[in-house]
């Protein structure tokens, strides 16, 4: 082999992945920088894509849950067609970061609002009170109240303040295991090696609401914290008015039921009524 | 400067990292060697099970296999290691996930080692009537693992790194911590620091020591 | 290498045949206990029903939502790692071998330090530090923090392969550029890169196994959206049919591996024949050593 031709050939094909990377790198970087707040019809929505019932990624590349429905009757009171939406994974860590770089417009991801939180974004809302919960097993009845849960084995998501919360007041003796998303606890759960999941109520209806668990698992109803659901804006951004108007039409009009029975339905999850817009209960 | 490390346990945190890697290290020299035995032996279904086992293990992410020893040992199969608690658990569990992936290291470490010995000795081991198990216990290895103590000593190091991949099933190694005082503290450059010297400290005596008994335990030939 | 084994033993006879036989039986039967177990428990959780496993056969949409996307990012990460670390690890392999001492400290330095510590450390730095001091989107600065990372371990592990490459060279080649008058630097350029370039090639590959493993890392502990962390997504919507999704995950990172790995010892089976080449290699089995501190004179 001529050593010459090899390393000139290698070269070559280094360059060529160098250039087609960062030249889709620049491009994307490029329409980031150039994002307008409402450019046009078209608007950005951050969304969970991991989360059953609240906001997921489904196969076809639709998505579907509660804060789908909520951000997506927002968006056309906004006067945006649900085709010019352009959704967003908004990580829990990441949520005050895209708003305020403005990667977003607004933010409907299971997304308390806190006094924490409101140093940085505003909130339009709350348009759901959660709770913070467990699920356990369907046939499981020595958990019946919150103090039950000790010397029981908890599942929670790493960093998650909830699982945290029951192990620090509610149940000391309990054993935590955290991982990186709640498809394990549940994988645990299902297998009897875990006792219960915790975290807000309404994302546990929504696991528990999927074909494949029914009848397998129930929520606790323990109602341990409450969690006020609000949609998260830039800082002094006149979209929250805007959208509070909206959110109270879908409350009005019925919608808003319809997309809480739609969703967590069927693991016979108790909501709260609709919260009013702009009481935050602690 | 260092008040931000008052409610953290930092020396504890090390201290797990440095179980995980003795204990690891421990288990995969003795199934290293067992599966490179089982490389070498004339058993021709065992040659072909120490080869399929290098060659999956060696190329699947270690994270992928330490997640797999709590969702799949644990959670599914119900793999607990005697212990009761998920903290004891999830460390032993880190144990054998690590021993899994180094020892399959170890092993061609050390085939690489049994090449090295010359036939002559092999031949000799034979002509005076040693078996299999005898002439690899007596003859072989021994030399091997001389030869092979700065090899051994770079996968030594390299499962020190790794310990910290632990931090994927919640042990609370250094990793682990280092991600948490990231987040609750304002000092990032300063817990870079003083993680990086903290794993400084662990690898780099570990391999000067290691490096000069391989010169001492090598066979002059 | 692969007939020298067998001199361990001599030709088994008839009795030594028995006993093989007998071994393998025995080993069969533990393997099987073993398989059996396993594939029980795993029934007796429902991990095999069909409806865990079936979206992986029937539904080319779960592999055009979740893992070709996801396995796309495993590849640019991957890709832009070697590619960016290669230059770097070369300079840094050449600075090692300078005639100056200073020079030679200082590259040393760097590459002890960044190979003595893991690379999950690394990425976790690289992470908080962007998101702290830069302006980089939440969306990509996993990326960024995963490639950093990868970079600044695997600079300073090529940086030696690039070492080795150039000292397996005979010392002939240097002797014959520096008699034809070439200087320092042009018998570098000229006469030594290129062909260590060559005799590199299996390492290079074989690093590209461990980059490619590395990657996921990034998945489980920075939320970067590659190979191992669709499995979240995915199982989601499958009823948390975790088991499924990490199996088909962990046969897709042992194929791809496999094929890199098998190619690399293609590769420096090649190089090792080669009759216009010097015969001169670093094998894949080299990585392994360099990619940890301490002296390695013996990568020849």
């Amino acid at each position: 082999m001529n050593p010459l031709r090899t390393s000139r050939a290698v070269v070559a094909a280094a360059a060529t992945v160098v250039l087609s990377v960062t030249s889709t790198g620049l491009a994307n970087a490029a329409t980031g920088a150039l994002r307008d707040h409402r450019d046009g019809d078209k608007i950005t929505i951050g969304i969970k894509f991991d989360q059953p019932g609240i906001g997921l990624k489904t196969p076809d590349g639709t998505y579907t849950g509660f804060d789908v429905d909520v951000a997506t009757y927002v968006a056309k009171q906004l006067g945006h067609k649900p085709s010019d939406i352009e959704w967003k994974e908004a990580k829990s860590a990441d949520r005050e970061t895209l708003l305020q770089r403005g990667d977003v417009d607004f933010i409907a991801a299971s997304y308390s609002i806190n006094d924490k939180r409101l140093e940085k974004v505003d909130f339009a809302g709350p348009y759901l009170l959660a709770h913070q919960d467990v699920l356990i097993r369907a046939d499981d009845d020595s958990i019946k109240k919150p103090s039950d849960l000790n010397d029981k084995k908890l599942c929670s998501v790493t960093g998650s303040t909830s699982a945290q919360n029951v192990k620090d007041k509610i149940a000391p003796n309990a054993q935590l295991q955290e991982y990186g998303g709640y498809s394990e606890c549940l994988t645990g759960l299902e297998n009897g090696v875990i006792d219960a999941v915790t975290t807000d109520d309404s994302i546990l209806a929504g696991y528990a609401s999927q074909p494949e668990f029914k009848g397998k698992f129930k929520l606790g109803g323990f109602k341990m914290s409450n969690e006020n659901y609000g949609i998260g804006v830039q800082k002094g951004s006149d979209l929250k008015g805007e959208i509070n108007t909206a959110l109270q039409k879908m409350v009005a009009d019925g919608s808003w039921d319809a997309a809480v029975k739609k969703n967590f339905g069927p693991a016979g999850y108790q909501n709260e009524p609709a919260p009013k817009i702009g009481v935050v209960v602690k | 400067m260092f008040d931000f490390l008052q409610g953290y346990d930092l020396l504890g945190a090390f201290w797990v990292t440095v179980q995980l890697t003795v204990y690891s290290a421990i288990g995969s020299l003795v199934w290293g060697t067992l599966l490179a035995a089982m490389r070498v032996s004339p058993v021709p279904l065992m040659r072909g099970f120490g080869t399929a086992y290098v060659n999956i293990v060696r190329n699947i992410p270690l994270t992928v296999i330490i997640v797999f020893t709590s969702l799949g040992l644990f959670q599914t199969l119900g793999v607990s290691l005697g212990a009761e608690r998920f903290t004891t658990i999830n460390f032993r569990l880190a144990v054998l996930g690590l021993t899994a992936y180094t020892s399959a290291f170890v092993c061609e470490a050390l085939r690489s080692g049994i090449n090295t010995v010359p036939l002559g000795q092999v031949e000799a081991a034979r002509a005076i009537g040693l078996n299999f198990p005898q002439v690899l216990r007596l003859i072989v290895l021994p030399q091997a693992f001389r030869s092979v103590v700065g090899p051994l000593a770079n996968v030594l190091i390299a499962l020190t790194k790794n310990t910290t991949v632990a931090a994927a099933i919640g042990v609370a190694e250094a990793a682990l911590l280092m991600r948490e005082m990231i987040e609750n503290e304002a000092q990032l450059l300063l817990i870079s620091v003083i993680f990086a010297v903290g794993f400084l400290c662990l690898t780099l005596p570990t391999g000067l020591f290691l490096g000069w008994v391989a010169k001492k335990a090598a066979v002059k030939r | 290498m692969k007939d020298k084994p067998t001199v361990l033993y001599d030709v088994p006879g008839p009795r030594a045949h028995r006993r093989n036989l007998a071994w393998s039986l025995l080993f069969v039967l533990v393997l099987a206990a073993v398989v059996w177990w396993v594939v029980t428990s795993l029934a007796d959780k429902n991990q095999l029903e069909w409806s865990k496993w079936a979206p992986f056969f029937t539904d080319a949409r779960v592999w055009e939502t979740y893992i070709l996307p996801a396995l796309k990012n495993t590849v640019i990460a991957a890709a832009l790692a070697m590619v960016i670390a290669l230059p770097l690890g070369a300079f840094l392999g050449i600075l090692r071998l300078s005639d100056h001492r200073s020079v030679r400290a200082v590259a040393g330095t760097v590459v002890e330090f960044f190979r003595a510590i893991p690379v999950l450390i690394l990425m976790l730095f690289a992470n908080a530090a962007y998101s702290e001091f830069t302006d980089i989107s939440p969306d990509t600065r996993p990326l960024y923090a995963v490639v950093t990372g990868l970079v600044l371990y695997n600079a300073s592990v090529l940086a030696e392969v690039v070492r080795a490459g150039i000292l397996a060279l005979p010392a002939g080649q240097t002797d014959a550029a520096k008699a034809i008058g070439m200087r320092k630097g042009q018998t570098m350029v000229h006469v030594l890169l290129p062909q260590a370039v060559t005799a590199m090639l299996p390492a290079l590959v074989s690093q590209l196994v461990v980059i490619v493993k590395d990657t996921a890392l990034g998945g489980a502990m920075l939320g970067f959206s590659e190979l191992l962390a669709s499995v979240r997504p995915m199982s989601a919507n499958y009823g948390a049919n975790t088991i499924a999704c990490f199996t088909v995950v962990a046969v897709i990172f042992i194929v791809l591996n496999f094929a890199l790995t098998t190619f690399a010892s293609r590769l420096e089976r090649r190089l090792r024949r080669g009759k216009k080449s010097t015969g001169a290699v670093v094998g894949a089995e080299a990585v392994e050593e360099l990619a940890t501190p301490g002296e390695h004179p013996d990568t020849r």
